[in-house]
């Protein structure tokens, strides 16, 4: 078996063979446990490792040449695969609550194979291609047959494809910079070139005004995919080039640059998290803060940054997932997610309430929550540099920590006298019931998810020490 | 010479192609200005590529071309033919091209001094293509334009990007984008009319 047909042209196979599939649970199914399958043989069988079953002898190999090119998932690739596949599982169990299974699935599988194909090639370098590729599936995502596209996504559309020349550019002017460090407007060429580019890729501020109106106009479970998948490659993206280039790693500007764009989207993602009317714009700036608190783990490096950002990459996709659970089953019911037209909604619809709200408060770093221990670790860290920084972190999280309450207010506020009851569905409650004991889980005890992070390591030769 | 001679002809058509796009209002003339850009990035591209691998964007273009042609055509009568609201700020459009025009060829004899190996007559077309496509990027939101005005930007960018890298598997992957743009334009164009057309 090679490791490039495991995990990039396994799930591109199923995404084809959930296309003829007509039952929504079928796909879910397929779906959920090709993914989870995937993330187990991630997380517990060694690549270019032989392993004996009996007279049986077993080996993943993990190169493949295409095109004269050799795509390779090796060892230091297996911590990222299982966290991506583990999180696409689930994912793709509560895309069947969501009724986007049909959309989500298939092309969840194949926007995930071309982005861990973006990580496998070689030269690195051409990864800004294969991401593009994802990002143009995306759109079929995003935009179902009849429905008008909004400006959001063309604003998406437009801002990643901008990304991908620039990130080229700059990858091949940087090893002249690496083999003339003196060279200095070759240097501050290369950096335009390359902050140009991640700034697009990460939608970093004022570029992500694409984010809440693609989560207004959109189904909220496939944005919320969308604001999970692109940015967490995008990290992987960066890391890799941090981790190849020894004067990007070494620089004093980097990290500064990073941790001043990371808090600028914190602040201004949950100021204006605070003020919104619509849930899903909440969660468009909500996903803007955890790409911020990205930015602001990497700007750590090379000491604990890279730890810091892999462990954030789980909370982040649970809190979302889990929020955009609720908000599936709350626009089922409402039609609209402007807290106007839900006011009272938790007395017919306590569980997806309560969903919501701890996602949100995860999302704000609440105690007990699963965005919080990792947070706390990064404003720790971040602190014995500045506390000016942590100020006005502080102020982002208090921003959606009001959203939050907001959301909690309007929710269960009514005037009518409206008896509680349960009007979920019986899966909806079991798998929001789920994510919301993980959410607790991860919160309360966060060495859980160590398993995943065997390898980190040597994920990352410079890094990841 | 004669080569030298041809290649500034093309930066000639590629500033009055780009250009075109920007000022047509008719989809038909729209992809055939297309057409001729594509001609002139494989002239260009093919000063530093195998000609049979700089033939793949001449047919990428062409294939890009048809297939929004096509979808153009299977959705007459859901779009306006002609924009009517696009005739208006035609000098301020004759305007900002000529400034982009300027500003790229300002930059131009910069640009060979750290890519080494490439011609100013590459270099001011893709520039030119750059430059005009972003502008028409910034000025529209119809969705047929923004493909356009990508696509456009792309083109620009691979004329450029082909005197730095060769590679088979590159120039693969920067035809499938081109490809999957176009097939994202026309869904985009297709799938909110979609009951209609049905």
């Amino acid at each position: 078996m090679n490791a490039i047909f495991l995990w990039i042209i396994i799930p591109v196979l199923a995404a084809g063979l959930t296309l003829l599939i007509n039952r929504q649970q079928h796909i879910v199914i397929i779906g959920g446990i090709v993914s989870a399958i995937l993330a187990l043989t991630a997380a517990f069988i060694p690549v270019d490792l032989a392993l004996r079953f009996g007279p049986f002898s077993y080996k993943i190999t993990s190169s493949l040449q295409i095109l004269g090119r050799s795509l390779t998932l090796g060892q230091e690739d297996q911590t990222g695969l299982g966290i991506i596949y583990g999180l696409l599982a689930f994912w793709f169990f509560g895309s069947g609550v969501a009724q986007v299974s049909r959309r989500l699935v298939p092309f969840g599988l194949v926007i995930t194979s071309l982005l861990v194909a973006s990580f496998a090639v070689d030269p690195f370098l051409y990864a800004a291609l294969l991401i593009e590729m994802a990002v143009l599936l995306s759109i079929p995502l995003l935009v179902p047959f009849g429905k008008p596209v909004s400006r959001g996504v063309i604003r998406f559309l437009i801002y990643q494809t901008l990304a991908m020349p620039f990130i080229l550019f700059a990858g091949w002017l940087l090893p002249g910079v690496e083999a003339s460090p003196g060279d200095l407007a070759l240097a501050i060429q290369s950096t335009i070139m390359l902050s140009l580019g991640f700034a697009f890729l990460f939608s970093v501020f004022p570029l992500y005004s694409w984010i809440p109106m693609l989560s207004e106009d959109n189904h909220p479970y496939i944005v919320s995919f969308i604001l999970w998948i692109l940015p967490t490659i995008a990290m992987l993206f960066v890391l890799g080039f941090l981790d190849r280039y020894s004067w990007l790693r070494n620089s004093e500007t980097i990290p500064q640059a990073l941790r001043i764009a990371g808090l600028i989207m914190v602040v201004t993602g949950g100021i204006w998290a605070a003020f919104q009317n619509h849930l899903g714009r909440m969660l468009g700036y909500a996903a803007i803060v955890e790409t911020g608190f990205y930015l602001l783990a990497l700007s750590l490096l090379p000491e604990t940054g890279v730890e810091i950002a892999f462990r954030l990459t789980i909370p982040r996709a649970l809190t979302m997932a889990i929020w955009a659970l609720s908000l599936s089953v709350l626009q089922s019911k409402a039609g609209s997610l402007n807290l106007l037209h839900l006011k009272g909604i938790a007395r017919s619809y306590p569980v997806a309430t309560i969903g919501l709200t701890l996602a949100q408060l995860s999302a704000a770093g609440f105690p007990l929550t699963a965005g919080f221990p990792f947070r706390l670790v990064l404003l720790e860290k971040l602190s014995t540099q500045s506390l000016t920084t942590i100020f006005w972190i502080l102020i982002g999280i208090f921003g959606l920590l009001a959203g939050a309450i907001r959301t909690m207010t309007n929710l269960s506020t009514t005037t009518e006298n409206i008896p509680w009851q349960l009007n979920e569905d019986i899966y909806q409650t079991v798998l929001i019931g789920v994510g919301i004991l993980t959410l607790f889980a991860l919160g309360l005890f966060p060495q859980i998810v160590h398993p995943f992070f065997r390898y980190l390591p040597v994920a990352f030769e410079h890094l990841g020490h | 010479m004669l080569t030298t001679i041809v290649s500034w002809t093309v930066s000639v058509i590629m500033l009055l192609t780009s250009a075109g796009l920007l000022l047509s209002r008719d989809w038909r003339i729209q992809l055939g200005l297309l057409a001729v850009q594509y001609l002139g990035v494989f002239w260009l591209v093919q000063l530093h590529w195998p000609l049979a691998m700089a033939a793949t964007k001449l047919i990428t273009g062409w294939m890009v071309t048809a297939i929004l042609g096509i979808t153009y055509n299977e959705i007459q009568g859901q779009v306006r033919e002609v924009e009517e609201n696009w005739q208006q700020g035609h000098a301020f459009r004759i305007f900002a091209v000529s400034i982009v025009s300027v500003i790229a060829l300002a930059i131009t004899p910069q640009i060979p001094q750290f890519l080494p190996g490439i011609g100013l007559q590459e270099v001011t077309s893709s520039l030119i293509l750059i430059g005009i496509g972003i502008l028409h990027l910034g000025i529209t939101t119809q969705y047929f334009r923004v493909i356009l005005s990508l696509l456009t930007v792309l083109a620009g960018f691979e004329t450029i990007y082909a005197a730095i890298e060769g590679s088979v598997l590159v120039a693969a992957l920067l035809t499938g984008t081109a490809l999957g743009l176009a097939l994202v334009g026309s869904y985009i164009l297709i799938a909110p009319n979609w009951n209609k057309t049905e």
